[in-house]
């Protein structure tokens, strides 16, 4: 039975709430004359999303509420949260006045969204373009969001529009993508960047000549396209039809005239290059061209350029140091042995090309390289190097052969390319180089979508001797927990009474006999087997290093990992250490001090020996973060273990209760994940918190910090027999 | 009609598997065999390396017992084992117990899935001793000159727990698979399954498209093996997209996404 209608006291009296009206001054009055008329259920859901924008900016509720109706009409309940959540995803980037736009532009509102319902957005379709892509033979490229809505590449990276619509169906709108994809990479795939920049750039009329040389290209590039990928050309065929409607009378008029044919039959042969590109310009009289289609994109060579120039000089130096370190191994393997005179290679030291096929260089698999007559084994990061410069030059050239000498490059040089993550803070953030996190607003029942920028960070490792104090300091507990830890280990137990095994279970063979002679069946449960049991847990210990651990705390962290360390190692079970600190949701800093795949060594020792406090404890970018690593490993037990020292908190709003909720969301998204959590801490008011984030059983609080190394290995035994 | 049942050891193989051979390693294992030194095959899957053994056992007139390894696998599994039978407790010979006597090719595939307790079973038969002690019986076999033993393994998936220990893999000769080069694989699809050479380029070139996308988002791209399946497929009548999407897509990866991709790329070949 439908429940009735809120009255107009009763949506006031919420309203006024939501609106904190004694501050606000806002008249709820002009919103519940609207919502008053409404269904129950329609009542329920605008005073929910009331409520929960209300969380954000009272104001913007209120303007919400006025347009709700309206905006119901138009669209359905989840678009119209979907539209209220941009409001305040708005509001959070850009403030309350671009928020608000958004709230009273419903009208443009609808018609985007109408857009994203049978567009392709690109946010969508990079997981299926990204590998199809890089499927696509030659350079690994990558894809990106273009600033102003074209399509284009620079040869390293193929921009995108942030959404495709041209189309009715979604299906047709990802094909234009995919197509636009591979005619981009047939760009840089078959040379059409081998072009001289100069000349055409500064040319007397360079737009016309880019105009030319779109459409030649075009026509090159098609056939290309069609003799390696037969299926995607056919399907360019039909989307050249369908999006012929979207053309003038003009535009459709313009097929290729006729006295063209001569040049496509030049440029669809075989061996067509840029180079006859170029000679056709000279055969074309036309001032107008057929316009480009759907997916051809347009040109940016001053991009390309730059980038270019900078990738090919870059190559060029790693390429023929490669080369020298082949030299060098070569020369090595086939001298004395006894001479252990470093060989001496210059730019005289000079590398042949073999190909398996003898007409012309095709791709880096069908080349070999040959010093002094003997074939070279060719590294998978040099195959990659020749790959690129077969993609740049059409084949490695003559000059990229000669080994590098000592000293001839200065690697800093690229490598200072490299952003260094320490110096992103230096002037206005950024996000390049860092992953993204969402955050969840309990208010709001939300997540801030790539609300968290988190960077990996190195630690220095500090060779002193505070491994050595440790472990003396604590040796007897040492000992003892070896013992323990040792009797944990995968043990070999004889399974009895099994159908099949590798020994006969004399006992019950015995018993068998018995039972025949007394005229009972004789079982098949007669052999023995040795069940071996093997750990298979990975752990990876979160380790708080705010500017709280200061002291005591810091110093009882590092010894508990230490003492850790030493006892993992017996079990054989897989393990990583993170420090975690930072400030603000713009620098959520990991500290990396033991990864799964590095062995605990004098390094991560003294990286140990460096953890220092920093500054706060966001914590939920970090949990969210440890269950992508661990999805990336196979175990059968994954544990996250937290040693903090205090509540979630960080320098802007991440406290209280908010810090709480996210936190606990986080650690709920890792349980989803079949990753265990549990949380060591020393503050003495978790048990107000814990129970909360991490559930009743899954935590401990230390009441001593002095007892942290002890406990810390006791728990985790614990936790994994 | 009924299968026929064969003991391992009277397993030869009558007709000739087609192998193309990829470098020279047929003549090396012919020398090695001659030598009586055992081989290691090292390759991705599916790039014929057990194809390569049956030709070999052809070749040289040898029945072939293959062991699958996995890590249950216990060194009674392949020496032998105490049975029960009509009362009486009797031995059973092994696969390895029994290429020793018969004098057949002993393949361990997937050497390394297999315990290390269980592999250093095989030390004494592949080292200059060619023998095989059993304990639980007190005898020691001598490997007769037709003996040979081969194993087998994956580099790719070698992970820290599962790798082949120094004092294994020193006593073998290895010999590295790959998969051939694109004509050859065109040729090997077209004779493996009546395929007509356009349709096996293609199949060949999204292969290549899957290797390309190994460690970026595919742990292994289709392999030789797989493709024959697709081909095999098409000749019966399903579309090569279709063909490639069961045979290939979904074989090598569970990713929505990735599967997606592969079938954009199959679709733009065919």
């Amino acid at each position: 039975m439908p429940r009735p209608a809120l009255t107009y006291e009763e949506i006031i009296e919420q309203l006024d709430v939501y609106f904190d009206v004694e501050f606000t001054f806002i008249k709820s009055e002009d919103a519940a004359e609207l919502i008053v008329q409404q269904t129950r259920s329609i009542q329920d859901f605008i005073l929910d999303l009331s409520r929960r924008i209300a969380a954000t900016n009272e104001e913007l509720s209120f303007q919400f509420t006025l347009n709700a109706i309206r905006a119901l009409e138009a669209m359905d309940q989840h678009m119209v949260e979907a539209w209220a959540m941009t409001a305040t995803d708005n509001y959070d980037r850009k403030g309350l006045t671009p928020a608000m736009s958004v709230i009273r532009d419903l009208d443009n509102y609808v018609h985007t969204a109408h857009i994203n319902a049978c567009g392709a957005v690109l946010e969508e379709e990079i997981s299926v373009l990204l590998p199809f892509v890089q499927g696509l033979s030659g350079r690994k490229l990558k894809i990106a969001e273009a600033d102003d809505n074209m399509a284009y590449t620079d040869t390293e990276t193929i921009y995108l529009p942030a959404i495709t619509a041209l189309l009715e169906e979604s299906k047709d709108n990802f094909l234009i993508y995919k197509a636009t994809v591979a005619f981009l990479w047939a760009q840089i795939q078959f040379g059409t960047f081998r072009l001289p920049f100069a000349e055409i750039l500064d040319c007397d009329d360079p737009d016309s000549q880019l105009n030319k040389i779109t459409t030649l290209e075009a026509i090159r590039l098609e056939a290309c396209i069609k003799r390696e990928l037969p299926g995607l050309y056919r399907d360019m065929q039909v989307l050249k039809k369908k999006t012929d409607g979207h053309k003038t009378s003009e535009q459709r008029e313009q097929a290729y005239p006729d006295g063209w044919q001569r040049i496509i039959n030049q440029l669809s042969a075989d061996n067509a290059s840029i180079e006859d590109t170029l000679k056709c310009i000279a055969l074309i009289d036309e001032i107008t061209y057929p316009a480009p289609c759907c997916y051809q994109g347009t040109f940016k060579l001053d991009q390309v350029a730059v980038v270019m120039s900078r990738r090919i000089e870059k190559e060029k130096a790693y390429f023929r140091i490669a080369l020298s370190e082949l030299a060098k191994e070569s020369m090595k393997k086939n001298s004395d042995e006894q001479d252990d005179k470093e060989p001496v290679i210059d730019a005289s030291t000079t590398f042949d090309i073999k190909t398996r096929d003898e007409q012309q260089q095709i791709n880096s698999g069908t080349i070999e390289l040959e010093l002094e007559g003997e074939l070279m084994p060719i590294p998978d990061h040099v195959r990659e190097l020749m790959t690129s410069i077969i993609v740049d030059f059409g084949e490695i050239p003559p000059e990229h052969l000669h080994a590098a000498g000592p000293g001839e490059y200065d690697m800093k040089k690229y490598e200072d390319e490299m952003l260094n993550p320490n110096d992103v803070w230096q002037g206005t953030y950024h996000v390049e180089g860092a992953e993204l996190y969402n955050e969840w607003n309990f208010k709001r029942q939300h997540y801030h979508k790539n609300w968290c920028v988190l960077r990996e960070l190195e630690i220095e490792p500090e060779y002193d001797d505070f491994v050595d104090k440790t472990l003396e300091k604590h040796k007897g507990l040492l000992k003892s927990l070896r013992h323990t830890f040792e009797i944990l280990r995968g043990e070999d137990k004889l399974l009895k009474k099994q159908v099949h095994g590798d020994d006969i279970d004399i006992d019950a063979l015995v018993e068998a006999y018995g039972d025949v002679k007394s005229g009972m069946e004789m079982t098949d449960r007669l052999f023995t087997k040795m069940h071996k049991e093997e750990r298979n847990v990975a752990v990876i210990f979160m380790v708080d290093m705010s500017g709280s651990t200061k002291g005591w705390i810091n110093e009882a962290e590092r010894e508990s990992l230490i003492l850790l360390c030493e006892v993992i190692q017996i079990l054989g079970d897989r393990f990583a250490i993170y420090g975690f600190s930072g400030m603000t949701r713009t620098r959520c800093e990991l500290f990396k001090i033991k990864a799964f795949d590095e062995e605990y060594d004098d390094e991560i020792k003294g990286r140990i020996s460096n953890i220092q406090p920093k500054d706060y404890t966001r914590m939920g970018v970090f949990i969210r973060h440890m269950t992508r690593l661990f999805n990336e490993i196979d175990a059968s037990t994954k544990l996250l273990i937290t040693i903090s020292d205090g509540k979630p908190d960080d320098y802007d709003t991440y406290r209280g209760e908010y810090g709480v909720e996210d936190t606990r969301q986080a650690l709920y998204e890792a349980h989803r994940d079949g990753i265990h959590p549990y949380c060591i801490t020393i503050d003495e008011e978790a048990r107000e918190y814990l129970p909360h984030m991490y559930g009743a059983a899954n935590y401990s609080v230390i009441d001593d910090v002095a007892q942290l190394p002890r406990k810390v290995s006791d728990i985790y035994r614990r936790l994994t027999t | 009609m009924q299968s026929k049942a064969l003991k391992p050891e009277e397993y030869f193989i009558e007709d000739e598997p087609y192998y193309q051979s990829i470098g020279d390693e047929i003549a090396i294992f012919e020398a090695a065999y001659k030598q009586s030194l055992p081989v290691l095959l090292k390759g991705p899957t599916g790039c014929g390396k057990t194809r390569f053994m049956e030709h070999m056992a052809w070749r040289l007139k040898r029945p072939l017992i293959t062991v699958s390894c996995h890590d249950d696998l216990t060194a009674s599994d392949l020496v032998g084992r105490f049975l029960i039978s009509g009362g009486e407790t009797v031995w059973v010979d092994g696969p390895l117990a029994r290429s020793v006597r018969n004098g057949a090719i002993c393949y361990l595939d997937e050497i390394v899935e297999a315990r290390k307790d269980t592999t250093v079973v095989i030390h004494p038969l592949a080292d200059d001793r060619r023998v095989l002690p059993m304990e639980k019986v007190g005898e020691i076999i001598e490997a007769t000159p037709e003996f040979c033993l081969a194993i087998s393994y994956n580099p790719g998936y070698q992970s820290v727990m599962k790798d082949l220990k120094q004092s294994t893999r020193q006593r073998f000769v290895a010999l590295e698979f790959d998969y051939p080069d694109a004509a050859l694989e065109s040729e090997i699809i077209v004779k493996e399954t009546g395929i007509d050479a356009a349709t096996a380029n293609l199949l060949v070139k999204f292969a290549h498209m899957t290797r390309d996308l190994k460690g970026s988002g595919l742990d292994e791209g289709a392999s030789t093996r797989l493709l024959v399946h697709a081909a095999k497929l098409i000749h019966e009548g399903i579309s090569p997209v279709v063909a490639c999407k069961t045979a290939i897509s979904q074989a090598i990866t569970d990713d929505a996404d990735m599967m997606v991709a592969m079938h954009e790329l199959s679709s733009s070949l065919f």
